[in-house]
């Protein structure tokens, strides 16, 4: 009676939210994996299973190998790019003014660059990309190759040229993702004792050893979770890529990614089924860097 | 017909806020919901035909007590013309009838589930970027027959058949997998468009010559014009019809034809090599490479300001950018420039297409409603209304007569009397086989830009062709003119 009283508390606290989450995203995905082996239009009431036919499909998929080409790209820059600069700024705005008085401060003004990094981060994914087909555009009336037009420089296609085009929207992420990841290592800077810091500093340790020796060791936890979130948003991108780039990851496809490709798969090429066996070739991705990245980071916990 | 003026900005925006929620590894699967509970069985599918009776004011038998749902794309449009005027026009017809209207641009998004869900709307707008595919509607037996609609009796003379009443390339059009399943409702007229009253201040004639058309771009260049420009952006489809449309002056409509037919070795004709390279040529030495990262808008409102002299677009444009244009700019249409010498379409040949699709549902509440709503549509009344609140041109015939058409519709129209019977045909691959479409529309911009030959972009699109031709996912439609 009290066991059942007990979980039946606990139970009534976890019924709709489970049902919800079954319905709504568990339940898509189990339909998702049904979907791949179907031939499926998406208007057709006879759906057909064609086994792992869509599978075999996707190796011989010049547009799938790009995507996936485009995603390992993103996959290596942005995580390491945005972790790097929000390490930096994180470290500058809590403890590079040096020890004063007691324990350590910030940079001047410290309070004031945190909320201007973190602005980004309030502008939905689409006025973002707004902005910047104003910042990249291609002529003079673009906000950089207006500048660049004053030296003389000819005009920079920033999202038009294939070599150039993913590098300006990886810029773009960086710069979106920043402020959240300065924020993020600020709590976890907070958290590390003062005492260590001046223990170092009477020794006689400079900024930059007490940023390498104490507080990225004391840090480990929340980079490796901020390495996760971010390769995670390197699989998507999409609303980002869709508003700058063009629905089809232009130029050239050199900017398409899986979701694109899915999405356009899925509703404007009516292929249900093989957009959906790309859709189960993603979440086996997603999972797989996930694991292997807790696996390859883990390591024994500093006792503090 | 969907061309970038469908979408504004705004639209766009809402769009990438709705799809980004459905982006990620289960991207797109909601929609996979709808499979639920459809059985295993192949359902017949024939497409439900309504007989006309012989009652000129109700030949379909509509029940003034069921109501009607219409969907209607609002894009370059709007969708005041099915509002406030074929809406009022049903009510009138049947007193007391409940008419609903819904105004969208995820006419796919929102109708694919319901269609198969059952719940279809009667009369749908099937337009815009997220259409749905109708041959896969028609082999669900989704869409009425419209064969009694253009058998019955026309709303204004009840002696006369609405098939005699309209254009006859709707009939030719109507067709979705050998029925009549589509009505197409507005003419549109696509070449080159240009700033009339620029060429007569400078004094400048029509280039009826490919040879004329290079020395206007050098007189033009020394004043500061790009002789040419499209929109890389969003609309890069303009160039790829424009492509196609010289391919047809050079070689005929068969080379258009063929291509949609996927005929073998169909893209690697003489002339579709010739007009992409004319086309390439002509961009790397007038054009500007800025224009490829510009939208459709952005390089519309530079026309607008003398930066460009021609552009490839149809009809359309006067009214889509009817708010910014300044006084002394004044639309005009402008053949395609002779190629070869000898292209067997004469200069003066240029696109004149039907478009903006209209479906009844079969399997709708009220498919008699929905024809009755297309009749009505195709009256006089229904149609000058449309071309007046719109300022384009529906395919009723005479139903613009009288009404105070902009300048560039009048010009459109005079060209099309100059071009008689020379009219080059519209692609209809791009409705039957998107992803070839969407795969040129890409090829485009590379080859234009000068990334691959043009050889090379012929042998791309050939290669694509051939994919979709054995892809038997694919329903395959064929056209014999």
């Amino acid at each position: 009676m009290e066991r059942l009283r007990r979980y039946g508390f606990v139970a009534g606290f976890l019924a709709v939210p489970l049902v919800l989450y079954t319905v709504f995203v568990i339940s898509p995905y189990v339909q998702a994996f049904q979907l791949a082996l179907t031939s499926w239009n998406g208007y057709s009431s006879i759906v057909r299973y064609v086994g792992l036919d869509n599978f075999g499909r996707l190796f011989q998929d010049e547009v799938f190998w790009r995507a996936l080409r485009n995603h390992g790209i993103l996959l290596l820059v942005l995580p390491l790019v945005t972790i790097l600069i929000a390490l930096v700024f994180a470290f500058l705005l809590n403890l590079g003014g040096g020890t004063r008085g007691a324990g350590m401060k910030g940079v001047w003004g410290s309070n004031f660059y945190r909320t201007v990094f973190f602005f980004p981060q309030v502008l939905a994914v689409a006025v973002v990309g707004v902005l910047f087909q104003a910042v990249y555009r291609p002529d003079e009336d673009g906000v950089i190759n207006g500048v660049l037009a004053r030296f003389g420089v000819d005009p920079v296609g920033w999202l038009i040229e294939p070599d150039l085009a993913l590098w300006s929207i990886i810029a773009v992420m960086v710069w979106q993702a920043v402020g959240f990841y300065v924020v993020l290592f600020s709590a976890g800077m907070a958290a590390i004792p003062k005492d260590y810091f001046e223990a170092a500093a009477l020794d006689g340790a400079n900024r930059l050893r007490l940023f390498f020796s104490i507080t990225l060791p004391l840090l480990r936890d929340t980079v490796q979770v901020g390495w996760i979130y971010l390769g995670i948003a390197a699989f998507d991108g999409f609303a980002l890529i869709q508003v700058l780039a063009g629905d089809k990851g232009e130029p050239d496809g050199a900017t398409t990614i899986l979701p694109i490709t899915i999405y356009n798969t899925a509703f404007s090429y009516q292929k249900v089924g093989y957009a959906s066996a790309m859709g189960v070739a993603l979440f086996f991705l997603t999972v797989t860097f996930a694991v292997l990245t807790l696996r390859t980071t883990r390591r024994e916990r500093v006792e503090l | 017909m969907t061309h970038p003026g469908d979408i504004t900005r705004r639209q766009l925006l809402r769009r990438i806020g709705i799809t980004a929620l459905a982006a990620g590894p289960g991207a797109g699967l909601l929609a996979a919901c709808a499979t639920a509970g459809t059985g295993g069985e192949p359902s017949a599918a024939p497409s439900t035909s309504l007989p006309a009776s012989a009652d000129p004011k109700n030949p379909f038998g509509v029940d003034a007590q069921k109501p009607l749902e219409v969907v209607i794309f609002s894009g370059g449009y709007g969708d005041a013309y099915a509002k406030d005027l074929h809406e009022e026009l049903y009510r009138k017809a049947f007193a007391g009838v409940t008419v609903k209207h819904t105004a969208t641009q995820e006419i796919g998004t929102q109708l694919r589930p319901r269609l198969i869900g059952g719940d279809a709307p009667d009369v749908i707008n099937n337009s815009g970027p997220k259409s749905m595919d109708l041959a896969a509607l028609a082999a669900e037996g989704h869409l009425a027959d419209l064969a009694s609609l253009f058998d019955a009796p026309s709303v204004d003379d009840p002696a006369k058949k609405v098939r005699d009443t309209i254009t006859p390339a709707v009939l030719e059009n109507a067709k979705v997998t050998g029925k009549d399943l589509v009505l197409n409702y507005t003419v549109s007229h696509r070449a080159l468009w240009y700033n009339a009253k620029l060429f007569a201040a400078k004094g400048w004639t029509l280039p009826a010559t490919w040879e004329e058309f290079t020395a206007l771009g050098e007189t033009a260049k020394k004043e500061g014009i790009l002789l040419f420009a499209y929109p890389g952006q969003k609309g890069p489809y303009y160039q790829f019809w424009n492509v196609l449309y010289t391919a047809a002056k050079i070689g005929g409509n068969q080379v258009i034809i063929d291509i949609d037919n996927l005929v073998d070795n169909a893209w690697n004709a003489e002339p579709m090599k010739r007009a992409v390279t004319v086309w390439a040529d002509i961009q790397a030495k007038y054009g500007d490479k800025a224009y490829f990262g510009l939208d459709h808008t952005q390089t519309q409102i530079k026309q607008l300001q003398n930066k460009v002299l021609f552009y490839p677009v149809g009809s359309w444009i006067e009214n889509e950018m009817a708010k910014d244009k300044p006084d002394d700019f004044e639309y005009a249409i402008a053949p395609i420039p002779e190629v070869t010498g000898s292209d067997r379409m004469p200069y003066g040949a240029i696109q004149v297409g039907v478009g903006e699709n209209f479906v009844v549902a079969a399997k709708g509440k009220n498919p008699q409603g929905g024809l009755e709503y297309l009749r009505l549509m195709l009256s006089k009344e229904g149609a000058r209304g449309f071309t007046e609140k719109t300022k384009n041109v529906t395919v009723v015939n005479g139903a613009a007569e009288g009404v105070d058409l902009p300048a560039g519709l009048m010009s459109a129209a005079r060209a099309q009397d100059r071009a008689g019977r020379n009219v080059i045909t519209e692609a209809r691959f791009e409705g039957w086989y998107k992803e070839l479409f969407d795969y040129g529309t890409e090829q485009i911009n590379v080859v234009m830009a000068g990334r691959i030959t043009p050889e090379e972009f012929c042998a791309n699109l050939q290669k694509k062709a051939d994919a979709v031709k054995k892809d038997d996912a694919v329903t395959k439609q064929t056209r014999s003119s």
